[in-house]
C-alpha cells in the first residue's frame, strides 16, 4: 500500500511491482510487528514481569511520536489487549494505558519531535511514570484491592532507564528497515 | 476501498480514538462481568506461546550458563574452600540422618506401620514468568497428552513452589507460594504449632494466625495435612523475622529462578481457590 501522500508528490519512481509492494507493505507494518515480538520477548523468563510493560509503552510512544501512520490507534488498541493477556493484568488496563500514550503523543508530536534527544527523554520519563501509575491505580480499582507500590515505581523507573538504549534502537529501525520511502 | 471527501476522512480519524476509548471500557466491563473470556484467552495464548518459549529456553540456557561459568572462574578458590567446609559439615549430618533412618526403620517395623504411597509425578520446564507485575505464577510447557490437572502440588529440589491453577492443552500455570492469593495451611517443625502462611507478591510470605507461642527465628516450616488441601510435612522454608517484626517464611525453593519443577499427583481431592469451573481441555 503506497503512502496517502505518494500520489501527490511529483517525480519519476519505479512501478510498484509485486515485489515492491510486500517490501513496502513490510516496512509499514514494522512498528507493529516488532512491537509485538519485543512484547513476546519481554514476556520470556529472561527478563523480569516489568519488562513486558516497559517495552511496550517504549515501543508505542517511539512510533506514536515519530511515525503514527504505521501505529493507528486500532493497533495500539490490539496491543493494550495483548498487554493485559501476556501480563495478566485485568482485562482492559493496558488497553486504556496504552491507547492515552497514544493520544497524547500524536496531540503533542508537532512540538515534540522537533525536540533533541534528551528533551524527549525527559517527556518521557514523565510518560513512564504516569503510565505506571495508571496501571497501578487501575488495577487496584478493578482488583478491588490496594496493591503493593514498589513494582509500579520499579517498572516507571526500568521504563525511563529503558528508552536510550530502546531509541537507538528503533531510530536505527526507523532510518532503514521500517522506512518507506526505502522501499 | 471505500471513497470518502477529505472533511469526512478527516472527523472520522478524529472519531477513532475517542471510540476505541469507548470500546476499552466495555473491555474492562467484558473482564469484570466474566472472567472466564480472559482467563480463557490466557490460556490459549499461553498454549500458544509455550513452544515458542520452549524453543527459545535453550539458548538462553546457555548464555546463563555461559556467565555463571565465567565468575565462578573468578570466586572459585573461595568457594572451594567454603565448599570443603560445608562438605565435612554434611558428612557428619550424613551419619546424623543415616543413624536416625536406620533408628526410624526399625521403630515402624516395631509398629506395623503403614507406609504412605510414594506419589507419582511428573516434571516440567518452566518457559515464562506468567505473573505480570501484580502476580506471582510461572508457565510450564507441557507434552499435548499430560495428565496435569488443576490443584496439583509444584514442588523443585528444595521444597514447595505452587499450585496448578490452569491447565491448557501444551500449557499449565503455577500460581506461586508468594502470590498475593495464596494461603497454604502449614506446620511450625519446631513446636508442631499450625499457620497460614499468607502471599504478599514480595519474595517472602508472612505467616498469620498461628497457634501456639510465637514462631521461632530459624523453624523450619512444613505444610500441613489439615485442609487436606496440601500433603502434610512438605519443606517451604524458614522463619525470619523482618525489620519491623513480622514473622516471614523464607521459601525454600528458589522461586526467582524456577527452570525445571515437578508436579505430584497426591490424589487430594480440593481444587485451589476459584475451583468449581470446567476444565477448559479434556486433555
Amino acid at each position: 500500500m503506497p503512502a496517502p501522500d505518494a500520489d501527490r508528490s511529483p517525480g519519476i519512481r519505479p512501478r510498484p511491482t509485486l515485489r515492491r509492494q510486500l517490501d513496502a507493505a513490510a516496512r509499514q507494518s514494522f512498528p507493529i510487528g516488532s512491537t509485538v515480538a519485543l512484547m513476546l520477548l519481554g514476556n520470556a523468563p529472561l527478563g523480569g514481569p516489568a519488562l513486558l510493560p516497559a517495552v511496550t509503552i517504549t515501543s508505542v510512544f517511539f512510533w506514536s511520536l515519530y511515525r503514527p501512520g504505521a501505529m493507528p490507534p486500532p493497533a495500539v488498541f490490539l496491543l493494550g489487549l495483548l498487554l493485559d493477556l501476556l501480563g495478566w493484568l485485568p482485562m482492559g488496563d493496558g488497553i486504556v494505558v496504552l491507547l492515552l500514550v497514544h493520544g497524547f503523543c500524536v496531540r503533542w508530536r508537532r512540538s515534540l519531535a522537533r525536540q533533541g534527544f534528551l528533551i524527549v527523554w525527559l517527556v518521557f520519563v514523565g510518560f513512564a511514570v504516569v503510565a505506571a501509575a495508571l496501571i497501578w491505580a487501575i488495577a487496584a480499582l478493578l482488583l478491588f484491592r490496594l496493591l503493593p507500590i514498589g513494582p509500579a515505581m520499579f517498572q516507571a523507573m526500568l521504563t525511563a532507564a529503558l528508552y536510550p538504549a530502546f531509541a537507538i534502537l528503533l531510530t536505527a529501525a526507523y532510518r532503514t528497515v521500517a522506512d518507506p520511502e526505502r522501499a | 476501498m471505500i471513497r470518502l471527501s477529505v472533511p469526512a476522512r478527516q472527523a472520522l480519524a478524529k472519531l477513532t480514538l475517542p471510540l476505541l476509548f469507548v470500546a476499552s471500557f466495555g473491555v474492562i466491563l467484558l473482564g469484570k462481568v466474566d472472567t472466564m473470556v480472559a482467563d480463557r484467552a490466557r490460556i490459549s495464548l499461553g498454549d500458544t506461546l509455550a513452544p515458542i518459549y520452549a524453543a527459545l529456553a535453550m539458548p538462553i540456557e546457555q548464555g546463563r550458563w555461559a556467565v555463571v561459568q565465567f565468575t565462578d572462574f573468578w570466586g572459585s578458590s573461595a568457594e572451594n574452600a567454603r565448599l570443603r567446609a560445608e562438605n565435612d559439615a554434611l558428612r557428619r549430618w550424613q551419619t546424623v540422618a543415616l543413624a536416625l533412618d536406620a533408628e526410624n526403620q526399625r521403630l515402624k517395623a516395631e509398629l506395623h506401620w503403614v507406609p504412605t504411597a510414594a506419589p507419582a509425578y511428573v516434571t516440567a520446564r518452566v518457559v515464562a514468568d506468567d505473573g505480570g507485575v501484580y502476580a506471582k505464577a510461572v508457565l510450564l510447557s507441557v507434552g499435548p497428552n499430560h495428565f496435569i490437572h488443576k490443584g496439583q502440588i509444584a514442588l523443585d529440589e528444595r521444597g514447595l513452589v505452587g499450585r496448578v491453577t490452569d491447565v491448557g492443552a501444551r500449557s499449565a500455570r503455577v500460581l506461586l507460594i508468594t502470590d498475593l492469593n495464596s494461603r497454604i495451611p502449614v506446620v511450625l517443625e519446631g513446636s508442631r504449632a499450625r499457620a497460614i502462611m499468607v502471599g504478599t507478591n514480595g519474595p517472602r510470605p508472612r505467616l498469620i494466625y498461628w497457634s501456639d507461642a510465637a514462631p521461632k527465628e530459624g523453624d523450619r516450616v512444613v505444610t500441613s495435612g489439615e485442609a487436606n488441601a496440601l500433603p502434610p510435612d512438605l519443606p517451604v522454608g524458614v522463619v525470619h523475622y523482618s525489620a519491623d517484626h513480622v514473622p516471614e517464611v523464607v521459601p525454600a525453593a528458589l522461586l526467582h529462578q524456577l527452570e525445571v519443577v515437578r508436579i505430584f499427583e497426591y490424589g487430594l481431592g480440593i481444587a485451589p481457590p476459584d475451583g468449581g469451573r470446567p476444565p477448559f481441555h479434556s486433555g
